[in-house]
């Protein structure tokens, strides 16, 4: 009882003490104000980068390993000379792979080519034709908007039709039904037998909604001889990635003829790779928001100590008279607490209304809102920053000789 | 049982190398309902004879017993709640938070003794009507005239109970027609029974009590009751 009268009297007075010291309170929390702004922009863009980055990567399959020439990180020159030399991953070697292991739900050869796309009038270049087997909708979960997947007979043996993403169907279509028409790609003639659903953009990479699905033979056929192939394996259920992984690496040596001893010269590629990038991405800008955050606190911290120590001095014979009357150490020390406090949580609402309209802008690019854990985390870093700087200020008032206070003019 | 028994108190200030006696070995009892008028010098020490009695100092040397405890040895915090309980301070200069409106400085005593807001709002205006205040007690000290200011100050002093009403020169800082107003409104309250210890410079302001000590360099040269008016 006897707290909450002198904690509602500790807020009474800091609202009075705010008001009438209106701009000096305000250019103190500029310190306050860019930290909490930081902090609350930097965590909103990394929750938003994430969920963006997840929604792009679940297309590549967390369960999904990718045998091909190169890796997808390239990390130095040397790297990269090192890759552009190794030979080229053949169909048959694929095959060859395919035949011996056990372990995959689901496995597909394939790769691609930029082609131009035509029917009747209308026209796209540069879209890209996947050249894959029927199993290639099993390994990426693919689903249907209208029609048919390609078929084991006609990857096998070869027969000019296709399957469109949802996005060439538009463009080329309209909405009109596209089964059954026919296409020309690089002039030649391509029945649609499927369009695929929409499966959303990815960062960086192009999205299956944009591509053009064709039977492997056609592939070798009309557009690539001599395809550089990426082998798309499913693990299965039963097996753990990294033994799946191990044993795939044993098998493609072996089918490669890689000497004993000799590095690897292809790469075994996973969704996990680009997750581990990107954390490392986020946490690098996490660290640097954070030390600017930090910075900025200290800063706004040692302003708002500064601005308690003045108010305290300023206030040495409201002091006096508040002790005489009966207020205690306690009293005194929350009374100048709360200021503090509200002081900085008056910075951070501003931080608040500040990064807001900024979120807002910035969900044209990725998914990002002001999380109600972002808001929490920030008033109460604002709150504790007021409190900690306002401690020594609070502190030395608490202590004064009541009569030297009322002595004081 | 005195309300106030000092034995050989003494209190002396240290500045640079020099000691100051601002009173040297007190012994002075006052009983409750006493009306004390202190007279003397400038530097005499009657402003840190009153702070000791309003428990804002503690005596260098010496026993101070109120109400039969010992406050000479109370740290900080103990000397709060007994100046909250037992102490009523009357300044010269007023001494009201500026920014705060009458009520609410009548009130702030009873904030620091813990009591609920309802009970408060009533006790704080009893004490406001009590001196006459009630149309102004929305107003804030800087709106009030200096007489008006004493009022609310007494309100503030007596608005807890407490047993004693300590003034260092109530009257310093008013013109002679408001401060005999003030000092009428104090023999109403010392006639009601309250015990009031008063510090003035005016012989005639003096006269209004029943008993007058003078002190001089720091020790009480006479102590004489006042004998009573025609
Ligand atoms: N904080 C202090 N530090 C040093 N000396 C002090 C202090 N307070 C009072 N003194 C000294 O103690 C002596 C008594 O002071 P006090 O204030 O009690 O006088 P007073 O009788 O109230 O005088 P006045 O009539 O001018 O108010 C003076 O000599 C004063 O200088
Ligand atoms: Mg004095």
């Amino acid at each position: 009882m006897k707290l909450l009268g002198e904690f509602t009297e500790g807020l009474r007075i800091a609202w009075t003490a705010i008001r009438a010291n209106k701009l000096r309170s305000a250019l103190t929390t500029l310190g306050i104000i860019i930290g909490i702004v930081t902090v609350t922009l930097m965590g909103t863009a990394i929750e938003g980068l994430n969920a963006a980055f997840m929604n792009s990567v679940s297309s590549i399959g967390a369960d999904v390993l990718y045998v091909q020439r190169r890796d997808w990180l390239i990390r130095s020159h040397q790297e990269w000379i090192e890759m552009r030399k190794r030979r080229e991953f053949t169909l048959d070697q694929a095959k060859e792979i395919m035949d011996r292991v056990d372990f995959a739900q689901a496995m597909a050869p394939g790769d691609s080519h930029r082609a131009s796309v035509k029917y009747g009038e209308r026209s796209a270049d540069g879209v890209r034709v996947f050249g894959t087997t029927w199993e290639f909708a099993r390994v990426a979960s693919l689903e249907l908007m209208e029609g048919r997947f390609l078929s084991a007979a006609e990857t096998d043996g070869g027969r000019p039709v296709c399957v469109i993403g949802s996005e060439v169907a538009t463009n080329l279509f309209e909405g009109n039904p596209a089964v059954g028409h026919r296409l020309r790609l690089n002039g030649r003639g391509y029945e649609v037998v499927g369009v695929l659903e929409k499966r959303g953009s990815a960062l960086g990479g192009e999205s299956i909604d944009s591509q053009v699905v064709i039977p492997m033979r056609n592939f070798t056929l009309d557009f690539d001889p001599t395809p550089d192939i990426t082998l798309q394996v499913k693990v299965s259920e039963m097996m753990s990635l990294d033994d799946a992984r191990e044993e795939l690496r044993n098998i493609v040596r072996r089918v490669r003829r890689v000497p004993p001893g000799d590095p690897d010269d292809f790469s075994i590629n996973q969704q996990d790779q680009l997750v581990n990038m990107f954390r490392q991405v986020a946490g690098t800008i996490g660290g640097v928001g954070l030390f600017i955050t930090g910075l900025s606190l200290f800063v706004g911290g040692i302003g708002i100590m500064n601005i308690m120590f003045v108010s305290v001095a300023e206030r040495t014979k409201e002091i006096g008279i508040r002790k005489a009357i009966g207020a205690k150490r306690r009293t005194i020390l929350i009374q100048f607490l709360i200021e503090a406090a509200a002081i900085c949580l008056l910075g951070g609402l501003m931080a608040l209304a500040i990064s807001w309209p900024v979120t807002l802008a910035m969900r044209q690019f990725i998914p990002a809102t002001l999380s109600p854990l972002v808001v929490s985390l920030a008033l109460a870093v604002s709150a504790l920053t007021g409190i900690v700087a306002g401690f020594l200020p609070a502190w030395r008032a608490a202590r004064m000789d009541p009569v030297d206070a009322l002595r004081s003019e | 049982m005195a309300l106030i028994r000092l034995q050989n108190i003494s209190r002396r200030y240290q500045m640079g190398g020099e000691t100051i006696h601002a009173l040297r070995e007190i012994s002075l009892e006052i009983e409750r309902g006493e009306y004390v008028a202190i007279m003397g010098p400038s530097g005499s020490g009657k402003s840190t004879l009153m702070n000791l009695i309003g428990c804002l100092d503690t005596p260098t040397t010496g026993r101070y017993e109120l109400n039969g405890t010992d406050v000479s040895g109370m740290d900080d915090n103990r000397l709060a709640e007994v100046r909250n309980r037992e102490i009523g301070f009357v300044f010269q200069t007023f001494n009201l938070l500026p920014r705060s409106s009458a009520l609410h400085n009548v009130e702030l005593p009873l904030i620091y003794a813990g009591l609920r807001a309802e009970e408060r709002r009533q006790v704080a205006l009893q004490a406001i009507r009590d001196v006459g205040l009630e149309d102004r007690m929305h107003h804030r000290p800087n709106e009030l005239s200096g007489g008006q200011r004493q009022r609310v100050a007494v309100a503030r002093a007596l608005v807890n109970k407490p047993s004693i009403l300590l003034a260092d020169e109530p009257t310093g800082n008013l013109d002679s027609r408001t401060g005999e107003e003030i000092m009428a409104l104090f023999a109403q309250l010392s006639n009601r029974g309250n015990t009031i210890i008063l510090v003035t410079h005016e012989e005639e302001v003096a006269l209004n009590a029943r008993r007058i000590l003078r002190i001089r360099d720091g020790l009480i040269a006479s102590d004489d009751p006042v004998a009573p008016r025609p």
